[in-house]
């Protein structure tokens, strides 16, 4: 099992999809025997032998029981599927939201994951932080999706089904991760040239330490002075078009919060792991790492490249 | 295979005319209903801009494309009965009124184009309601293109009873025109109003 | 023409210029529907070369992870092609051109109702076909954005607005397709008022071959959902270059709308897709077991019903949406629902074959390994109508596996039975056994190994038309053993191509009824003369030929 199986759940919506999955594979894995036994049966019994005389079998036009039987039974099975099938998805579907529940925002850009904690004050990317839920005592968190741009879809196969991520329209779909952990998904609507990489990570948290997490992301960002200069490169170039910083004159929204930049472990909605070097070459030239991506490439002078990226890297 | 004796019966089928043009009707309904879902879905969504109310109510081109149906069958009649300059007469008058029902559009038209500021780009219901009328009316300019077509076969005499068979599969075509006015008249001016 | 004229003549190496020029003339101005059929079929054998060659170019990209081989826009063009190829230029020409050459002659007609439409819905399809593939070429266009369209074939807006997709690759998509599409119905008007205006004496309705049946549902099909495609694409085109606003979702406009639009054509299109496979299946599987159809009557009633609940299922490419959960249920029923009539088919095929003395031409062979794979592909189906179920695997490779197994291993399969089944009707000479034992064993090892194992790495999380994944998801293998497939199917490929030209000139000569078989298209001689029949037969039953073979125990007795 890899590790984005949907058949290692750990969240109830994966669990009742789990269930309702063996029940049908099952059931499929049944007819499959029958029919197909049958077939290779046929084919093996009923073939022309060599010493045929070439005599015409007995032609049989049909048989009305037979067919009777063999149109009720499908039906049956059907039947039994539609009832499993819709008792799920109203388990999945009809939920109303309980008191303790965690309120998150997710917005899919090309090719990006933006992450609001309305509540909680927090803006982060790519990587979703959410609390472990206690099946006694559940505290389940409830994503709010929407798009900023073309559809998308959020998938994370361990903690639930996919939902889409639609322009001019909001979809709610909620999780209550019950192991603690790191959990993959990724965008699973095409989107564009850099589908392959929207990419997603859940991290599930003790209640302690996910309430450690909302509160470094809460801080103010950090401000060194041995990176003045970097941070007035930040300032005085457009990358203020497309990023916010915490205390900052950017407030741009097309491109990821860079506020706790160095908090996560990839940059570029997983495309590379966090370095320095990594940073500095994304900066450099976004079309080594993500070609397409609509991050555009900076041409900074090396120095100033260097200063910038020595900011970025000081953005804890 | 041959069984001559046993079947004495006449093997009669539809005629092939008949079920091509409403294969043909069946498949522009379709389309049709297509525009007619996307009209109604977004009745009352649009964000900004002129509404329903800037519509002024066709009578005149509804009742003037409606009798261009009553003409077409007279037309028809007459060509089966040999008549062939009531043929003419009436078949022209059907091309007058369909290009009078036009006429009555493009007018329509300027005034919401110019007055009103509507365009197709302009909103939602700008989109649904140019793109709806404006699809019948490119049926109907087809309509024209083949109605003409014939009317000049018949002014220059080669239009006889003989041919009446296929006249009328093509006057299905015209009825058809007018159907989906129907159905567009009042899902845009009694519907979306 | 003489009488020995017949519909198929072979181009001799380039001697005298004019008798060369003659012939290709005859070609092109041509309304009989043997020939018109024979172009169709023709021209989609090319576009499948050449969509094989697009996926190719995706398999060996993911056969291993963070691969470099293309660049995602390149992939991402491939992926687009070779989906909108499979479905339009190749799927679509193939069924209508066997549709086209067999159903006269299957009804005892001389030519479809209307050989001129004919010759027009065939040049419109092929050319919007060449269309759609001069946008490598051709589709700078604005901002300079262009090349072939990498939208992926169902074009979901607003991806494919002006705003996301610049240039014109996607009114190249847009505007090849509307033109084939206006062809396809074209076809299928012609199909249904042949079928209803020009049946021989003594063939109702209830004699019509099973094939002549299946044609007529799938062109009523037509009919009906080719329009919703072309509406929405008037509707892409009006917003792209007018400025309409039907899925621009700044405006209000609705982006869930063009699915719908979309699926409504696009799944009744999967159906008219495999019925005419159904068709060859229907006619190949009798013959070669030796039997009757089992169940002519509820098969005529398992079509039909199909194709009215095939409009009823569409939303089940949209569970992912974010519908109401009455919505969901309501289209999980109808998806569920629509499988019975289908596995009843698969019953009747079994019937058909259960106590028969079966021969393994090559035609039987294809058709066994299409009741083994379709069986798989319909109840990977019943599991995708499970909607929680479908909530994990739309979209990912699952799908991807589920409906090539539809597509290849059911109708692809069928297809091959028809080329080697009808082949020596339509050319006089037989295909050559052997190299189509080879063609069936490496084909049917290839489609498993490529497709088998998506089943896996889709239910391991991999998402569908992703041009690489990183190392570490579990995904590697299954990518790999899948890629490897593809050599399995391109050397199948290969014998098939080389059978069919060594065929032409040298294979053995077929006579009039090479099979054994029942039905009116045998009664000819191979290949028929322009006109099919020197006098309109008359039929008293479902199998005329087996009422000739047997007079002492006609079919007429037993229908």
């Amino acid at each position: 099992m890899g590790p984005s199986s949907i058949f290692s759940p750990i969240s109830t919506p994966a669990y009742r999809i789990n269930d309702v999955a063996i029940l049908v594979l099952v059931i499929s894995l049944g007819i499959f025997m029958v029919v197909a036994g049958l077939l290779a049966f046929a084919v093996v019994r009923f073939r022309r032998l060599r010493a045929d005389d070439d005599s015409e079998p007995p032609q049989v036009y049909g048989s009305d029981p037979i067919e009777f039987a063999w149109t009720v039974a499908p039906f049956l099975i059907v039947f039994v599927l539609a009832l499993a099938t819709t008792r799920t998805i109203y388990e999945v579907q009809a939920v109303t939201k309980p008191p303790g529940a965690l309120d998150v925002s997710v917005i899919g850009h090309q090719w990006w994951w933006e992450f609001r904690y309305p509540d909680l004050g927090v803006v982060t990317a790519n990587e979703l932080h959410v609390p472990v839920s206690d099946p006694a005592d559940p505290t389940p968190t409830f994503l709010r999706l929407e798009s900023a741009d073309v559809v998308h879809s959020f998938w994370v196969p361990q903690l639930a089904g996919k939902t889409d991520v639609i322009p001019n329209r909001v979809n709610e779909m909620w999780i209550d991760p019950q192991a603690a952990g790191l959990y993959l998904g990724q965008c699973a609507e095409f989107c564009g040239t850099q589908h392959a990489r929207m990419l997603l990570r859940v991290y599930v948290h003790p209640r302690a330490e996910f309430d450690a997490w909302i509160a470094t992301q809460k801080a103010a960002a950090v401000q060194e002075n041995s990176v003045a200069a970097g941070r007035r490169v930040f300032e005085t170039t457009a990358c203020v078009n497309c990023h916010s910083v915490d205390g900052t004159i950017a407030t741009g929204r097309f491109g990821p919060d860079l506020t706790h930049l160095m908090s996560r472990d990839t940059i570029a909605a997983g495309a590379a792991r966090n370095t320095v070097e990594n940073l500095r070459l994304w900066v450099d030239q976004p079309d080594a790492i993500k070609p397409g991506a609509l991050m555009p490439a900076m041409k900074l002078e090396h120095e100033d490249l260097d200063q910038l990226v020595a900011y970025l890297a000081s953005l804890r | 295979m041959s069984e001559p004796a046993s079947h004495a019966a006449v093997w009669e089928l539809p005629d092939r005319g008949r079920v091509g043009i409403f294969g043909v009707i069946i498949a522009e309904s379709a389309i049709f209903l297509i525009f007619v879902v996307a009209y109604l879905y977004y009745i009352g969504k649009s964000l900004s801009g002129p509404l329903p109310d800037v519509l002024e109510t066709p009578i005149l081109a509804s009742i003037v494309l409606l009798s261009s149906s009553v003409t077409i069958s007279l037309a028809v009649r007459a060509l089966r009965r040999g008549q062939r300059g009531a043929f003419v007469l009436w078949w022209g008058l059907t091309f007058a009124l369909g290009a009078a029902f036009l006429g009555l559009t493009a007018v329509e038209w300027q005034r919401l184009i110019y007055d009103r500021g509507l365009t197709i780009a302009t909103n939602l219901f700008g989109t649904s309601y140019y793109s709806l009328v404006g699809l019948h009316a490119s049926h109907v300019i087809v309509g024209l293109v083949m109605l003409g077509t014939v009317l000049c076969l018949g002014l220059f005499g080669h239009m006889r009873s003989e041919h009446a068979e296929r006249t009328e599969v093509l006057s299905y075509y015209w009825h058809f025109v007018d159907g989906v006015w129907v159905v567009v008249f009042t899902v845009v001016y009694v519907i979306g109003r | 023409m003489s009488t020995t004229q017949d519909s198929l003549t072979l181009s001799r190496p380039a001697g005298v210029s004019l008798p060369l020029l003659g012939r290709l003339h005859g070609w092109v101005v041509t309304v009989d529907h043997k020939r018109l059929g024979l172009m169709y079929i023709a021209s989609g054998l090319v576009f499948f070369v050449v969509a094989g060659l697009e996926a190719s170019v995706m398999r060996f990209q993911l056969a291993v992870p963070n691969n470099d081989f293309v660049s995602p826009q390149v992939f991402n063009r491939m992926m687009t092609l070779h989906g909108t190829t499979m479905v339009f230029f190749v799927g679509m020409p193939i069924l209508l051109g066997f549709g086209n050459y067999l159903v006269p002659l299957m009804i005892g007609a001389r030519d479809m109702a209307f050989p001129r439409l004919n010759a027009f819905s065939f040049w419109l399809s092929l050319f919007g076909g060449l269309l759609l593939y001069f946008s490598f070429i051709g589709a700078e266009g604005l901002y300079g954005g262009g090349s072939a369209p990498d939208v992926g074939w169902f074009a979901y807006a607003p991806l494919t607005s002006r705003a996301f997709s610049r240039g014109n690759s996607t009114d190249y998509w847009t505007l090849g397709l509307l033109v084939s599409g206006i062809g396809s119905i074209g076809t299928a008007v012609n199909l249904i008022a042949t079928t209803l205006s020009m049946r021989c004496p003594g063939m109702s309705l209830t004699k019509m071959p099973l094939f002549v049946w299946l044609y007529f549902v799938v062109a009523c099909q037509i009919l009906i959902v080719i329009s919703p495609l072309t509406a929405a694409q008037i509707m892409l085109l009006l917003d792209r270059f007018l400025g309409a606003h039907f899925f621009d979702t700044q405006a209000g406009g609705s982006a869930v709308l063009w699915q719908h639009f979309f699926w409504i054509f696009g799944h009744p299109e999967v159906y008219v897709l495999i019925l005419p496979g159904f068709a060859f299946a229907s006619e190949i599987i009798p013959v070669f077991s030796r039997k009757v159809i089992f169940g002519y009557p509820i098969m005529v009633a398992a079509t039909v019903s199909i194709g009215f609940v095939s409009l009823s299922v569409w939303a089940h490419h949209m569970f992912a949406v974010g519908m109401a959960p009455a919505s969901n249920t309501f289209f999980a029923f109808s998806t569920m629902i629509i499988a019975v009539p289908t596995g009843i088919k698969i019953f009747n095929w079994l019937g058909t074959i259960w106590g028969g003395k079966i021969r393994f031409h090559a035609p039987m062979l294809f058709c066994i390994g299409f009741l083994f794979q379709f069986l798989c592909a319909g109840l990977t189906g019943i599991m995708l109508a499970v909607v929680p179920f479908d909530w994990q695997l739309t979209d990912s490779y699952f799908v991807v596996a589920h409906f090539h197994y539809v597509l290849i291993g059911g109708l692809l399969f069928t297809i091959f039975a028809a080329l080697y089944y009808w082949f020596p009707k339509a050319t006089g000479r037989m295909l050559d056994g052997r190299l189509g034992r080879w063609h069936f064993w490496l084909f049917t090892i290839g489609f498993n190994l490529t497709f088998g194992p998506q089943h896996i790495s889709g239910i391991l999380g991999m998402p569908r038309r992703i041009y690489t994944y990183d190392a570490g998801r579990g995904w590697e293998i299954y990518n790999l053993v899948s890629s490897i497939g593809v050599l399995f199917q391109a050397a199948g490929v290969l014998f098939l191509l080389w059978n069919i030209a060594r065929s032409l000139r040298r294979g053995a000569i077929a006579g009039g009824d090479p099979w054994d078989a029942w039905t009116l298209e045998w009664s000819t001689t191979s290949p028929p003369p322009e006109y099919n029949f020197a006098e309109v037969p008359t039929v008293r039953s479902r199998r005329p030929l087996w009422d000739l073979k047997h007079p002492h125990d006609p079919d007429w007795k037993y229908e």
